[in-house]
């Protein structure tokens, strides 16, 4: 049993081992809420009332043992759902519940519940439905098509962390600041006072919700304690009590009210709409080590109960399940795991010193010992970080479980420099989610979907027709076997892709407006940087910061098959287009010698081959120029990512034969990752291609390195690891994580998912278990290149 | 100038410190029965055949403009003397079960490959490796290879059998910050008859480079079977006494490149073994003891 104490044993031992469930509660009180008060306050009124009448009247939690409190359902596992957002229907429910894979289990009384109280009011009137009722043909055609996804069609706009502010002051304070704002709205001049008045009031509802929030768990939690026979468990009790009533009215004075202050922010945030990525605290050792450091100085604490408490906070996030999702969400998205992300090391954003502490090896301790998937862990790493920091961080990493991931501080700086942020600001910026970059507690950072550029090759390949729904999905753009150059058809591709991001964003512009009125967040606001001052909400751009992210899959896929196209048909005319037209339609079925020449005799994006990885620049300068820069409707600037969480998998499905080589229905390739078995020169030429790409204009990029145990072990292997992590980043990549685990490791464990319980990968910016993931996707872990150390 | 290289391995870890890229030469003046690159024997392109892989469709035999290949019962047969290794039949075998060994590449070429790796070189104090096959075959272009790498500032290596004119030695010693000496059989009888050559000249070698360089590695493959006994390590040791070594690679006898042997239709000797566990740790205390550093494997 994993854990530093006999506590965070038990602890552990009960958010694994506990099934996922649906919890009804929070639809059914705010259902009720709608009911009585919908249409008699203004909206950002109605959403904060909401919302405390959520936080006053939720059923409160305190497990046995516990030392940090706070549930988003009425107990680890317990996920709530978010009628207002996406009501399910029956048959949702049953298929969460039966599900082999990311199940969620139903009760059939709530089955009833919904089917009688929350269907009939908010069937109608969700988000979901409002979406799905105002897109276009041209919309529809390509989200069924498989050519994007929407991140917005079941859950909220979120994908911001938190900052230091929750550790300098009180929701007492953030409300009183709020109110001085309310004070200088200038009704005489200002258009827009009343709505700012309507939003800065709910902004200060939301406050109020969190105190009482805290209030009644220092309540609860003094209930308990005269009730409790076990005097050590009683002052335990009583010491909850004492930390909630100090947090979240008032700022932190000690280490552990410092972690229950985030933990009822993030219950906060979690509760008020199920935003993606849930919510992170970021750069969490930065923040909290002064309290460890104070205390430690005045003996009040020392590593050992330190530990115990960063262990029992761990174990918080793991206890709560991802909304659950259903349909292409749940393809595009297919695990429990809800991306609290926590950035450790880097530099100290305050000075700009190297930021690593006593807080930093005390999370990778809690991480190897806990390992768990969630939160996901990663380090930062800037020239300032000491090697011995890095080489434990790579010592947990090889374990085989792909945490910690590695971030680049230099380059995370340089990408929010470059996307117009101020240095004092960048500082403070890191990866959220997978691998996306923003301003923790100053930005709004919303994914809005993943784009498919391998099938977009494939419509130019049928002059803009979808085999896979039997539609024109695209526009014309002529025969390919009337291209004469590779130009001309390069050209054609850059003419479909160019539709299909138009597509993608005439339906995003109508969802942020969707939000933007309908789902304002004003407790989310209150954490912003900028909601106050503008008076605007986050889901309106109220925030300092507003970015937009497309997230660009298969650009590997995409290269190889461009590739093949102008190394074998117009460079070296190997065989025709039509020749390459027919082998694709039969899926290569009879063409067993063009298969082989694309597969194995044409140049590769993986290998630091210039041919192929020239290929890659042109796509990748293409794709970006056309999305960075557009204005959002709030006011924002859109921009590209590199990731694809599971969506690869989902978006090779909907595509036949590829000309690399790739069968029909196969995944295409993942982040920047190089194609399946396309990278043969081994992990320094794959480093060298990804870093080829301009890593500083995007919004993040993803690197999965795979390395079998055996090639990496003893204290060279360390070495040569952190050589590799440190060389990327003087190349200013990105991202890198490892998946250290063999082949016949894999296999076996599919054969036997009952002897491999415990078998943690990493899929894309995130660990799963294997036993959780749908075949093909363990299919596709297990096909992802080997690198080996000779 | 151009030499006859048949790898240029990245990401190398075990042929000395660090990252480092190694270069394969084609062509070794011994012929070690248990060679793991049997491809590195011969100075000339090779055409490696895959029989398990083969399924005789006879794309290969169609494709080649010089009627070399033919087809004898279930297997192919290439007439190298004819084979231009033009590479057609490679590209046209739909099951990969064709490799060309060799190819030409000049100075320019191989500069510009291992270069593209400087980065890590930089960063793990690793650089570029010279094997083989024996890499001192190829004295002008080594020599003008690793002056032009020590002005671009990267750590260089030679991985030799010692088999050479010892003036080749003085001209590169000085853009070679390390040697990886292989050191095979002491008896010169055995030498003779399991690698082809004597080992006076290698053993001379050693004891006039060692004099003039202060960074060699030997690098001791062991064989049970055939040198992996205790005297053989007590005459090394002997030999090395007085010379200015400081570090000992032991590099235990793996049977991983069998399958080498069939596709180039050579025979394999069955007769060697991988030592045991415990005689390679015995022989590394006998190293240690007299104050060497040891490792076992590169």
């Amino acid at each position: 049993m994993r854990g530093y104490t006999e506590r965070t044993k038990k602890l552990r031992e009960i958010s694994t081992n506990t099934q996922p469930s649906i919890s009804l509660e929070r639809a059914l009180l705010e259902t009720e809420f709608y009911e009585k008060y919908y249409g008699t306050v203004e909206t950002p009124v109605l959403r904060a009332l909401n919302f405390k009448n959520l936080m006053k009247k939720r059923k409160l939690y305190i497990g046995q043992d516990e030392l940090i409190v706070g549930e988003k359902g009425e107990g680890p596992q317990a996920a709530p759902t978010f009628p207002e957002l996406c009501c399910h229907t029956v048959e949702d429910m049953t298929v969460m519940n039966d599900r082999k894979y990311i199940s969620f289990k139903v009760k059939e009384e709530d089955k009833k519940l919904q089917q009688e109280k929350i269907i009939p009011y908010w069937e109608k009137r969700s988000i979901r439905h409002k979406i799905l009722e105002s897109m276009t043909g041209e919309w529809k055609d390509c989200y069924a098509a498989g050519m994007f996804t929407e991140f917005m069609e079941q859950r909220a706009p979120g994908h911001t962390v938190a900052d230091g502010k929750i550790y300098e002051k009180g929701f007492l304070d953030f409300k009183k600041e709020i109110e001085e704002e309310i004070e200088k709205i200038d009704f005489m001049n200002d258009p827009d006072a009343y709505d700012k008045k309507a939003q800065l009031e709910g902004m200060a509802i939301s406050c109020d919700a969190i105190i009482i929030y805290g209030q009644r768990y220092a309540q609860y939690a003094r209930e308990l304690a005269s009730k409790e026979t076990n005097p050590k468990r009683k002052e335990e009790l009583l010491w909850i009590a004492n930390n909630c009533d100090v947090v979240p009215a008032h700022k932190p004075e000690t280490f552990a009210q410092a972690l229950q202050m985030y933990w009822f922010v993030h219950i906060g945030v979690t509760t008020e709409l199920n935003t993606w990525d849930s919510f992170s605290p970021g750069r969490l050792d930065q923040y909290i080590y002064p309290f460890y450091k104070k205390e430690k100085e005045e003996g009040m604490i020392d590593y050992h109960k330190a530990r115990e408490l960063l262990e029992c906070f761990w174990i918080k996030f793991n206890n709560q399940p991802a909304p659950p999702k259903v349909g292409i969400t749940l393809k595009e998205s297919g695990t429990y795991t809800d991306f609290a992300n926590i950035n450790t090391g880097g530099i100290n954003p305050y000075t700009g010193e190297d930021g690593v502490n006593e807080i930093s090896y005390m999370i990778l301790d809690v991480m190897d010992e806990l390992k768990l998937l969630q939160p996901s862990s990663n380090v930062q790493i800037s020239v300032k970080t000491p090697d011995e920091f890095l080489k434990r961080a790579v010592e947990i990493s090889r374990k085989g479980w792909g945490q910690p991931a590695f971030y680049n501080t230099e380059e995370l700086i340089q990408e929010l420099l470059n996307a117009g942020k101020t240095l004092e600001d960048a500082r403070f910026g890191g990866a959220s989610g997978c691998v996306e970059t923003g301003c923790h507690g100053r930005e709004a950072y919303v994914l809005t979907g993943y784009l498919n550029v391998p099938k977009i090759l494939e419509l130019t390949l049928n002059d803009g027709f979808d085999n896979y729904t039997g539609k024109q999905i695209g526009i014309k753009t002529g025969n390919p076997e009337d291209f004469s150059s590779y130009e001309e058809l390069f050209d054609a591709f850059v003419k479909q892709l160019n539709y299909i991001i138009k597509v993608k964003i005439r339906g995003n512009n109508v969802i942020e407006k969707i939000f933007a009125k309908h789902m304002p967040s004003t407790f989310m606001s209150v954490l912003t940087d900028g909601c106050k001052e503008s008076g605007r909400d986050y889901n309106a751009g109220g925030s300092k910061y507003n970015t937009r992210y497309i997230q660009v899959v298969g650009i590997a896929t995409i290269t190889d098959c461009l590739s093949a196209i102008k190394y074998n048909v117009y460079d070296n005319k190997r065989f025709t287009m039509g020749e390459l037209l027919e082998a694709l339609k039969s899926n290569f079925e009879g063409y067993a010698h063009i298969r082989n020449l694309v597969l194995n005799h044409t140049p590769k994006y993986g290998n630091d081959d210039d041919y192929a990885d020239d290929i890659m620049l042109d796509i990748f300068t293409a794709t970006r120029d056309i999305i960075r820069g557009r204005k959002t409707v709030c006011g924002g600037t859109y921009q590209i990512d590199m990731l694809p969480t599971t969506c690869h998998v989902y978006f090779g499905s909907v595509m036949g034969a590829s000309p690399n080589g790739r069968l029909a229905e196969k995944p295409v390739s993942d982040g920047i990752s190089p194609e399946k078995g396309a990278d043969v020169k081994g992990p320094t030429a794959v480093i060298k291609s990804c870093s080829k790409m301009d890593h500083t204009s995007t919004g993040g990029t993803l690197l999965n390195q795979k390395f079998s145990p055996s090639s990496i072990a003893g204290e060279e292997g360390i070495e040569n690891v952190s050589s590799l992590i440190r060389s990327y980043f003087e190349l200013m990549g990105h991202h890198i994580q490892f998946n250290v685990i063999d082949k016949k490791t894999l296999l076996d464990a599919q054969k036997h998912p009952e002897e491999y319980k415990d078998l943690i990968v990493r899929v894309a910016g995130y660990s799963d278990h294997f036993n959780n993931l749908e075949k093909s996707l363990q299919d596709e872990i297990i096909e992802r290149t080997e690198q080996a150390f000779n | 100038m151009k030499a006859n290289i048949f790898n240029i391995q990245k990401f190398s870890v075990h042929d000395g410190p660090g990252i480092r890229t190694t270069v394969f030469f084609k062509g070794c003046p011994l012929k070690c029965l248990w060679c793991h690159n049997p491809e590195s024997q011969n100075l000339s392109k090779e055409i490696l055949y895959d029989k398990y892989k083969c399924t005789l469709c006879g794309n290969c035999i169609r494709v080649c403009a010089n009627n070399a290949i033919e087809k004898k019962g279930n297997t192919l047969i290439t007439n190298m003397d004819k084979c231009s290794f033009k590479g057609d039949c490679i590209v046209s075998c739909i099951n990969s079960a064709r490799q060309i060994a060799g190819r030409e590449y000049t100075l320019d070429e191989v500069m510009k490959e291992v270069l593209k790796d400087r980065v890590f070189y930089k960063n793990s104090k690793g650089g570029v490796t010279l094997s083989g096959g024996e890499p001192l075959i190829y004295k002008e272009f080594i020599e003008e290879l690793l002056m032009r790498l020590k002005k671009e500032n990267i750590h260089t290596a030679v991985d030799t059998c010692g088999y050479a004119d010892f003036k080749v030695f003085e001209k590169i010693s000085k853009y070679t910050d390390l040697f990886l000496y292989d050191l095979k059989l002491t008896d010169d009888v055995k030498h003779i008859f399991y690698t082809g050559v004597s080992n006076k000249i290698i053993i001379n070698n050693l004891i006039k480079l060692s004099k003039i360089h202060n960074n060699i590695n030997l690098r001791l493959p062991l064989i049970e079977g055939i040198n992996a006994d205790e005297n053989h390590i007590l005459e090394i040791l002997k030999i090395i006494k007085n010379m200015n070594i400081k570090k000992v690679n032991l590099l235990p006898y793996h049977d991983i490149a069998r399958h080498k042997y069939e596709k180039l239709c050579r025979g394999y000797s069955k007769d060697m073994k991988k030592p045991r566990d415990e005689k390679l740790k015995k022989y590394k205390e006998m190293f240690e003891k007299e104050g060497y550093k040891v490792k076992i494997g590169g």
